[in-house]
């Protein structure tokens, strides 16, 4: 008989697919993934404990650096978890503006998603640039908001750091229109390529009920058939007052996952024109923010989102000082990769890049 | 061949700049994004500011095709002995880009786990401030770098040397 020994292959950390500095140890039998083992921590920075030194405020920029994509969405979680501690109360316009900016996020996390996910599948860079064009786009919009378009440090505890510019709405129409064109144009192009779907149907499937068990979040999870999103569950902000849907897949592969993301910037395009039609006049900060910060309550609280990647929370724990005594980051991607394992065994080793793609990690956000 | 045409074909110039005219214009890059700054280089890439008009387009996974390196991001103390390994692996002439501010001095986390600037682990060529730098920012940094490069001499450049003479 035949005796053959399993290689031990190591991937990463500088690597052109693991979407920045992720190591996975592989164990393989010919081309087959037996066993494979993640390493994480080649992106610790620490926020964390660095937050221990800020104010609550001053922790807001370092939110930004945590999912480095969705930077708004980031700042919007962290100002909810302080103003639920704190009791601060958020002005109707500036809910309006967060819901805006979130779904714009959610737009931009969602086409990097599509198109990294072809970078992997060997696409090399057409898809991702038209993506990238219309990122360009929204990002023009938050610059003008903000001054920075990655990092936006825009959310505060207590309401949004500026009003709107001029012009801003009618620009973000258009340009939500021109979104769902381009979404249109994008869906006809690859959703149904032949090689795509030869390359990612019935590839890492994940199903629903280790979807649960490994508490995967946000696309990921919808894509296994469970119609699970906060945005509904909980209605923080203001989104019990838009009419949206949650949708679904329902096998939980590749392609799943990927139409998965198609699908719901339809939703967020459908949120976004109904936002910006309704956003109403007004002050865009809590009168008393500023005040309650400086002398904040010996008290806890867990604030939590739909974020693009899935249930982003912050535990925010004060001792009634300035600063915040303990911040705990739930991070969706690091949370998103615990199934990884279970569906890459039995995969080929090429399909374990593309099962990699399809969970869309961030690594500023898995290492924090 | 008539005096006109010659006149018309041929020009004098230096062996420096010619061969270093060339080295400029197809700068390499590795392909090798820690953090954020990689997000803003790819978008540097890409078809709004499209860095391959100098050439730069081509990024090498592999850093033994490579002639730049941009340490595009937070370079942590669990990195560090890869980033080292991975500049070591290219072959001269080599240069390093430190893109952001956290590759430049540690950037905003002044923690126990981050290196404060890639410049304790490696040579830096150009430093590009920002957090993060925008693309127009990276392709003022590569300008700069092209500059570095027309003004080294063949003669006394470090990798045509012999080793004890090394500059």
């Amino acid at each position: 008989m035949l005796k053959t020994e399993s290689i031990t292959l190591n991937l990463g950390p500088q690597h052109p697919s693991t979407h920045g500095v992720f190591r996975i140890k592989v164990e393989l039998d010919g081309e087959a993934v037996r066993d494979l083992e993640p390493v994480m921590g080649y992106l610790h920075r620490g926020i964390e404990k660095i937050s221990e030194d800020r104010t609550y405020v001053q922790v807001v920029p370092l939110t930004d650096r945590l999912d480095y994509i969705c930077a708004m969405t980031n700042n919007q979680a962290y100002a909810m978890a302080v103003e639920k501690m704190a009791g601060i109360k958020v002005p109707e316009r500036a809910e309006y503006i967060r819901v805006i900016m979130a779904e714009f996020t959610r737009i931009i996390n969602h086409l990097l998603a599509v198109g990294f996910l072809w970078n992997e599948l060997g696409a090399y860079f057409t898809p991702l640039l038209y993506c990238y064009r219309e990122r360009e786009r929204i990002l023009d919009l938050f610059e003008k908001t903000c001054g920075s378009r990655l990092t936006c440090n825009y959310i505060r505890p207590g309401g949004v750091s500026l009003d709107l510019p001029e012009g801003f709405i009618p620009e973000a129409k258009k340009l939500t229109s021109h979104l769902k064109t381009f979404t249109d144009e994008l869906n006809t192009m690859l959703t149904k390529n032949e090689i795509f779907i030869s390359r990612t149907v019935d590839v890492g499937i994940l199903p629903a009920d280790l979807a649960i068990n490994s508490s995967i979040t946000g696309p990921m999870l919808r894509a296994s058939g469970v119609p699970y999103d906060i945005r509904k569950v909980d209605n923080y902000s203001i989104y019990d007052r838009f009419d949206f849907d949650v949708p679904t897949c329902d096998h939980g592969d590749v392609w799943d996952r990927y139409y998965q993301h198609i699908l719901e910037i339809y939703q967020s395009i459908r949120i976004l024109e109904q936002a910006l039609d309704t956003i109403p006049d007004g002050k865009v900060m809590g009168r008393r923010a500023s005040r309650s910060l400086r002398r904040p309550p010996k008290d806890e609280a867990y604030g939590r989102i739909e974020s693009p990647k899935g249930e982003l929370g912050f535990y925010v724990v004060g001792d009634g000082s300035k600063n915040p005594y303990r911040l705990r980051i739930r991070p969706p991607s690091m949370i998103n990769l615990s199934a990884l394992k279970e569906m890459c065994e039995g995969q080929k080793i090429q399909d374990l890049i593309v099962i990699l793609g399809s969970v869309n990690i961030v690594l500023g956000e898995v290492d924090r | 061949m008539t005096e006109e045409e010659i006149r018309k074909n041929i020009f004098t110039t230096t062996v420096d700049a010619v061969y270093n005219w060339g080295r400029k214009s197809s700068v390499w890059p590795v392909m090798f994004g820690l953090a954020c700054c990689a997000i803003e280089m790819i978008g540097a890439a890409t078809a709004r500011y499209d860095f391959s008009r100098f050439g730069m387009e081509i990024m090498r996974a592999s850093p033994r095709q490579a002639d730049l390196m941009i340490v595009a991001g937070t370079v942590v103390h669990k990195m560090a002995p890869q980033v080292l390994r991975i500049y070591e692996q290219m072959p001269e002439p080599k240069y390093v880009l430190a893109m952001g501010a956290c590759a430049t001095s540690g950037g905003p986390f002044p923690s126990y786990a981050v290196l404060q600037g890639v410049d304790e682990i490696i040579p830096v060529d150009v430093y590009v401030p920002g957090c993060p730098p925008r693309p127009e920012a990276l392709m003022q940094g590569f300008m700069t770098l092209h500059d570095d490069i027309m003004g080294q001499s063949i003669e006394k450049v470090s990798w045509y040397q012999k080793e004890d003479a090394a500059v």
